[in-house]
């Protein structure tokens, strides 16, 4: 461990940033790792993209978690601006600041407009608080969904993310002592622009392989009989095979596995399949492709190949 | 016209300098770069202002003043070459305009712009006959047939000549007249909006002393959606391909998120190499980066891959769709009904130009035209498609009853 990792409490390997992911339950692939490090190292804001439910947002909390530091969450929406986003002023409270003063007798302009914008009208919002922690204990801060937001958005967060100060024309600028460690996530309903990207370490998160998505199961859901797990993955592995409009992601899977062990399901056959398919799939295209033979076909297929497995 | 044998040094530009300035910026604006006298009164200013030592300096003085976007750039790079002396460049750009007695250029001489600049520099007439003499450079006329059979063909773009250009401007100007604009959820300073603005409200009645609360108001902003063009290349519509381009070239670089994709037995997304390039050069990129020219179609597959790999990423923020096709297609009907139904589920709206319609009595009989007309907000047909300004008419014209889609079908 080398001493500027061993300060900040910040992981000094990539194996050490898997096991951290590990002790949260959250099983990384190496690939992943990798990139959470060298972030962390770097100091770069993390690029997050991939299909929803793949564990994107979650990377953020279990980071924030397993380091001990805050979570400060800007979820995207249109529209989202800078009063929602970076700060806004009380305005009720500095109007009846302005009737008290007045009926005080008070006429300073000058020192008026000094005190109704201080500090203690400010309304700060998630990028503002994530500026604001003391060092050692820069706050993860999550901006979740970016592309539901708009270039003009986009445009400003460049700005605050090169050299993450923002500035307040009454107050001045404010930087952070520590940068934060910045997770943006985004599910690609929109190209979010090159010039973001390239000061960003992007991470494409993709679906798990069998192995792993097990071990996801075994992570997050302990109670569920190993039996069932290697048959919930194998459904699921052998959906996303397929051609459906859109995939199951982890996500979907962890909550098959919760919806089959509540129903006391101790392995999959058609008709629980056909009954929870709403779990898995979203869209109703993919349900009527999947309900009745189809799913017989694919329960049947890892089936043969589960117990040839076990054979071996 | 004069042309200097050297750029001269430091010190006022001498009368012939200043006049050689003058020729060059008339040279620029016939091929087509907005040089107006002002800009000439700038060059000579920045000539004046002395530190020209070399050649390149005076490039690049020139290049500061008169190129004001990216895509300017190759033409302003050749005029400069040709204009301020370059022998070999003026040989060849002659030999460009006199081909009937020379053997044809070569590659070399066909730098994107070349011809802009060949129809700047000389007589406009003579580039006007050679051009309707020139042969259609595609082998054979497909436009009554269609298939799904895939071909895999390259196709080399004749250059755009001034006049296309000067109409595919108008073109995309007539265009906006009948844009389409979408409440955004910002706002914007306004005298008589909706909303108060209580930030500005509050700064204004500080500013008077917090005596008077002076209402400041603002308003919803609005703002053109995304636009994604579906555009068929496939045989049938192989004569109107070229000038599709170039309209969707200046469209994308007139407005802000467009997204343009090919398709004819595979899609290609085109929208990078269409983006800020020289019109020539994008056509160049474009006619490497599609595989399939004048092939078959598919439109059915072609709109299930756009579904699956793209709608989700550009179909965002209220986009609007305009597809450009015949709508013929010999294949899977079944298929393009099911993928015109997702695509009208995630698009806000969806605008068919056919530009097919060579005649009156048209009758949406196709099964393709059939199964996709049900899912079309508008339907734009054209009647006869010859020049960009007929397709910015079909686009533009005020939505009347042939452009609803119901009515087609009930005459079929």
């Amino acid at each position: 461990m080398d001493s500027s990792s061993k300060k900040n409490g910040l992981p000094p390997s990539i194996d050490a940033v898997a096991e951290l992911l590990k002790s949260q339950g959250y099983i990384a692939d190496r690939a992943l790792s990798t990139v959470v490090f060298l972030a962390l190292k770097m100091g770069r804001p993390l690029f997050l993209e991939g299909e929803a439910g793949v564990g994107k947002t979650e990377i953020a909390k279990v980071l924030a978690e397993a380091l001990g530091r805050r979570l400060i969450r800007l979820q995207c929406y249109e529209g989202l601006d800078v009063n929602a986003a970076v700060y806004e002023w009380n305005y009720s409270a500095q109007m009846i600041e302005i009737r008290l003063a007045e009926a005080s007798g008070e006429l300073d302009r000058e020192r008026l407009g000094h005190d109704i914008f201080s500090e203690r009208f400010l309304t700060k919002r998630p990028l503002l608080q994530a500026l604001e922690a003391p060092k050692g204990l820069a706050p993860v801060l999550l901006i979740d969904e970016l592309d539901r937001t708009d270039e003009a958005f986009e445009a400003f967060l460049l700005e605050v993310l090169s050299d993450f100060q923002v500035t307040i024309p009454e107050l001045g600028t404010i930087s952070a002592v520590e940068p934060p460690i910045v997770v943006i996530t985004s599910n690609r309903t929109r190209e979010v622009h090159d010039a973001l990207k390239r000061r960003c370490l992007y991470h494409w998160v993709g679906y798990p392989d069998a192995e792993r998505e097990i071990a996801i199961i075994k992570a997050r859901r302990p109670d569920a009989p190993a039996a069932l797990a290697r048959e919930v993955v194998s459904f699921v592995q052998a959906l996303r095979q397929g051609e459906l409009y859109k995939s199951p992601g982890v996500a979907e899977t962890l909550d098959w596995v919760s919806a089959l062990h509540e129903l006391d399901a101790v392995s999959l056959d058609p008709q629980t399949v056909n009954d929870t398919l709403g779990v898995l799939l979203k869209y109703q295209d993919d349900i009527v492709r999947m309900e009745g033979s189809e799913a017989k076909r694919i329960l049947d297929q890892i089936k043969a190949e589960i117990a040839t497995m076990s054979r071996v | 016209m004069d042309r200097p044998s050297l750029v001269p040094g430091q010190g006022a530009p001498s009368g012939r300098l200043a006049l050689n300035i003058m020729h060059f910026a008339r040279v620029l604006r016939e091929a087509g770069l907005p040089v107006g006298p002002g800009h000439v009164i700038d060059a000579l200013d920045a000539a004046q202002a002395g530190a020209l030592r070399s050649r390149e300096d005076f490039y690049w003085t020139l290049h500061a003043v008169f190129v004001k976007r990216r895509e300017h750039k190759e033409i302003f790079d050749q005029a400069f070459h040709v204009f301020w002396k370059k022998p070999k460049m003026l040989e060849q750009l002659m030999q460009l305009m006199f081909q009937q007695i020379t053997r044809p250029a070569d590659e070399k001489a066909k730098k994107a712009g070349f011809r802009r600049l060949a129809e700047a520099m000389f007589d406009k007439v003579e580039s006007q006959s050679r051009r309707e003499e020139k042969p259609d450079s595609l082998e054979f006329d497909a436009t009554f047939s269609h298939s799904d059979m895939e071909v895999l063909r390259r196709k080399d773009f004749e250059q755009m000549t001034v006049t296309e250009q000067a109409q595919a401007r108008q073109a995309i100007a007539r265009l906006n007249v009948h844009r389409l604009e979408i409440p955004t959820r910002r706002f914007r300073p306004s005298h008589a909006g909706e909303r108060i603005d209580l930030r500005r409200t509050l700064k204004g009645s500080l500013r008077a002393g917090g005596h008077l609360i002076d209402l400041a108001r603002r308003e919803r902003q609005w703002r053109e959606p995304p636009l994604v063009v579906l555009c068929d290349i496939s045989g049938s519509c192989s004569n109107y391909s070229r000038m599709f381009l170039h309209f969707l070239h200046g469209l994308m670089n007139d407005r802000e998120r467009v997204s343009v994709f090919l398709f004819g037995t595979r899609l290609t997304n085109i929208s990078r190499e269409l983006k800020r390039r020289d019109v020539d050069e994008a056509m160049a990129r474009v006619s490497s980066a599609v595989k399939d020219w004048s092939g078959g179609t598919r439109i059915g597959s072609a709109l299930k891959e756009f579904n699956y790999k793209w709608a989700r990423r550009v179909l965002t923020q209220g986009a609007h769709v305009l597809i450009m096709t015949d709508g013929l297609d010999r294949e899977d009907v079944a298929l393009l009904t099911t993928e015109m139904a997702r695509l009208k589920r995630s698009a806000r709206r969806i605008v068919w130009l056919n530009p097919l319609l060579r005649y009156e009595g048209f009758e949406a009989r196709a099964a393709g035209i059939r199964a996709m007309m049900p899912y079309i907000d508008e339907f734009r047909p054209v009647h006869s498609l010859e020049s960009l300004g007929d397709l910015a008419a079909a686009l533009a014209a005020p939505r009347r009853q042939e452009h609803d889609p119901k009515q087609w079908l009930k005459a079929g």
